[in-house]
């Protein structure tokens, strides 16, 4: 049995994976099919994403034609036009800095204004304290559908509709209440002796929160921070119903999709572009992205 | 955004501590400093708003004067709301559930092999990408011409080896030509009889299409008691003359030629060789309809119209799944390597079978972190927005349609606040069931 010849180096890797788990297949799969199963599974994960790098450097003529992975016969076809034109394309070049300065501020902006209420949730008494955390609870899975309309009159009132604030305090509101839960129960698990050390050398609860919770929450912090910003970078409809002149890259990619074929050249380089700092923020950080997910399940 | 409220590691659980954790914070105001930015922003932004989007579904768009249930009724008077209410409930029935199951056994699978880490990574990289460029990568992926898109190619591989494409799938009948193009493939209007012949001239032939074993084209002999017959391609560089077989032209092989009763049936079929002639030696008395059979030139797989209205729900939530299961394949994954090994050892001590630990052991430990998953999954499918509307194409987006993407529609496209907002009420009744479940869940875990 092959489990037999994983156990010699179970040893090793005992507090890495559950070797139980393992084994428990055992039986039912030889090694070589599952092996190559899982290549295909993972091929069949990438494939799809490679095939737009490729598209993203044909003519819409070629694209018209044939399939990208007619590249591979036929390297003549890349080309560096689209991308070049992409650059030289002043309302997506604008879209794509729209979408950094939403997405920049608005993730540090829920980071910060959520501990601030998380450290007062897990560690400062006052009336109705935990009936407002239940709301905030209740409040992790509104819709943001719900705030639309009556947002979108708020910011026409106060004259922000169709600017980036208007989409980055959106952001910011409806990041709240999973980052308040993610870090008022991380908060929460910092040990209270920490806390009551610096309350009787007469810290005041801002400089606890600045000294002790901030420094020793910055795993969860970080984590968050990657979520807000993956979120932020990637939403479409906030800025589609906000956003105006100002939109992000999503909404102006969107907006070329009315003539899909003919503006492929356009598209697919665009929508590439859109994915780049998304993946290399994910391989970045991917521990924290990992923990992230595990701490509260998300997005 | 978010979020089943529940945290699905094992570390998490240990630094959750116990209510009452806090002797400080003495000060009330203090704790309102804190509270007042978050408090701020979510009373504006998103209590406020939900409570006027209640009220807006009771009222007249412009006048706001009261109007009962009126816009609901609207909504559901309308196509495109009970289009997105049916799709919606596709999507809660079907997606959470295969993503769920799908991450379990991927979760299982990859913990069993070395480089399982890597997989899982690959798996759960889309989760990173925006639902836009989803979209953007599976509009090519389904691109409806199997020259083009990779989904049809791969679907038309297998179809093709199975049915398999004509070996003339382009071809006419030629100019001077006493044959018919017809379903049943190039039928001569001569009957024939043995000691009979008979041509077909086709054309619309390319040369790569002609394969190599085929010669020059033979006037068909007549046999006695036979019928004898050529197919071949009338047409040589330069044109030739049509309906004769010349110096030139070639026979076309593989093209099987029948016999037609008056019945209909089919009496007689050979394949033509690689001159292009094919006889009957013993067809019997006839009259037959001779004709080159339409297997000839079946055109093969053309693919399948995935973002078509017939097939674009399926095709949108198969590219959904792709960006998602990777979300279930981390969680369960991590859930798994959590279980108690020592209770997994002591069932198989015990001599429980493999199948036995997963069913009666390992399911039931990672019910709550599966849970999770398929709660998460579920508000997610019932917020779906943008991938439906970047993947579906303009003319299939009605068929496509999901309840908040018609909210967005109605709203801000059609400028019809009262409706839409009724129709974010439908949305908001449809998540309450999950929040109750949350504030439940949250309620017994803090005490």
């Amino acid at each position: 049995m092959s489990a037999t010849a994983e156990g010699v180096a179970q040893p090793r890797e005992a507090t890495k994976t559950s070797e139980p788990l393992t084994q428990r297949m055992a039986g039912r799969f030889s090694r070589g099919p599952l092996y190559i199963f899982l290549v295909l599974v993972g091929l069949f994960w990438i494939i799809p994403s490679f095939g737009l790098l490729v598209t993203s450097f044909r003519t819409p003529a070629a694209y018209s034609e044939s399939g990208w992975w007619t590249v591979f016969t036929d390297p003549a076809q890349i080309t560096f036009q689209n991308y070049a034109d992409l650059l030289q394309n002043d309302s997506i070049v604008n879209g794509l800095l729209n979408t950094v300065k939403i997405a920049v501020p608005s993730s540090i902006a829920v980071v910060v204004v959520a501990a601030l209420a998380a450290y007062a949730f897990a560690w400062m008494k006052f009336k109705g304290r935990d009936l407002l955390f239940l709301l905030v609870v209740a409040m992790l899975v509104v819709p943001l559908q719900m705030a639309l309309i009556p947002a979108s009159r708020l910011f026409n009132i106060t004259g922000i509709f169709g600017t980036v604030w208007a989409v980055i305090l959106f952001h910011i509101a409806f990041g709240l209440p999973f980052a308040i839960f993610l870090l008022r129960n991380f908060f929460a698990g910092i040990p209270k002796d920490l806390l009551e050390a610096a309350r009787i050398d007469g810290a005041s609860e801002w400089q606890i929160f600045r000294r002790l919770i901030l420094p020793l929450g910055m795993p969860a912090i970080a984590s968050l921070l990657i979520f807000q910003f993956l979120w932020t970078w990637n939403d479409l409809l906030v800025g589609l119903v906000f956003g105006g002149e100002s939109a992000p890259l999503t909404v102006l990619i969107r907006q070329q999709m009315r003539t899909y074929g003919t503006s492929i050249d356009v598209i697919a380089p665009g929508a590439f572009l859109l994915m780049i700092v998304p993946l290399i923020v994910f391989f970045a950080f991917q521990r924290y992205f990992v923990q992230g997910l595990l701490a509260g399940a998300v997005k | 955004m978010a979020v089943a409220a529940s945290d699905v590691t094992a570390k998490g659980k240990a630094r959750r501590s116990r209510p009452d954790r806090s002797p400080g914070g003495r000060k009330p105001w203090s704790a309102a400093g804190f509270l007042l930015p978050a408090l701020l922003l979510l009373g504006a932004l998103v209590v406020y708003p939900l409570v006027d989007t209640i009220a807006q579904s009771f009222q007249d768009s412009s006048t706001r004067a009261p109007v009962g249930f009126e816009n609901y009724s609207r909504a559901l008077d309308r196509d495109s709301t009970i289009t997105a209410l049916k799709n919606t409930f596709v999507w809660v029935v079907l997606v959470p559930g295969l993503i769920t199951g799908g991450g379990l056994i991927f979760a299982v699978l990859t913990e069993r092999v070395r480089y399982g880490t890597a997989v899982k990574v690959i798996l759960f990289m889309p989760m990173a990408i925006s639902a836009l460029s989803v979209g953007v990568i599976w509009r090519v992926m389904y691109e409806p011409d199997p020259d083009r898109g990779l989904v049809n190619a791969l679907v038309g591989v297998g179809a093709n080896a199975v049915a398999g494409a004509g070996a003339y799938p382009n071809a006419t009948a030629g100019a001077e030509q006493d044959i018919e193009q017809t379903s049943a493939g190039m039928t001569s209007n001569q009957e024939v009889s043995a000691g009979d012949t008979v041509v077909f001239g086709l054309t619309a032939i390319t040369d790569a299409e002609v394969p190599p074993e085929a010669e020059q084209a033979v006037m068909p002999e007549a046999a006695e008691g036979a019928i004898t017959a050529t197919v071949w391609r009338d047409f040589k560089p330069g044109g030739g003359t049509p309906g004769e077989i010349e110096e030139g032209e070639f026979g076309l092989p593989n093209a099987p030629v029948e016999l037609v009763d008056e019945s209909g049936s089919v009496v007689a079929s050979e394949v033509t060789g690689s001159n292009g002639s094919v006889t009957f030696e013993d067809p019997g008395g006839g009259p037959f309809t001779p004709r080159v059979a339409a297997a000839t030139f079946d055109e093969g797989f053309q693919g399948f119209s995935w973002l078509a209205p017939a097939l674009v729900t399926p095709s949108i939530i198969g590219a959904f799944l792709w960006a998602s299961v990777g979300f279930a394949v981390v969680v369960v994954g991590a859930g798994l390597a959590a279980l108690p090994r020592d209770l997994l050892e002591a069932a198989r001590t015990d001599g429980a079978t493999e199948w036995q630990v997963f069913r009666h052991i390992t399911i039931p430990l990672m019910a709550p972190v599966l849970g999770v998953v398929f709660i998460t999954m579920t508000i997610n499918v019932l917020k779906l927005f943008d991938i439906v509307y970047v993947t579906a194409p303009g003319a299939s987006i009605e068929a496509a349609q999901v309840v908040a993407l018609d909210m967005w529609r109605t709203s801000f496209q059609a400028r019809n606040f009262g409706v839409g907002a009724a129709i974010a009420v439908f949305l908001f009744l449809m998540v309450i069931p999950i929040m109750v479940l949350n504030l439940r869940r949250f309620r017994r875990e803090e005490s």
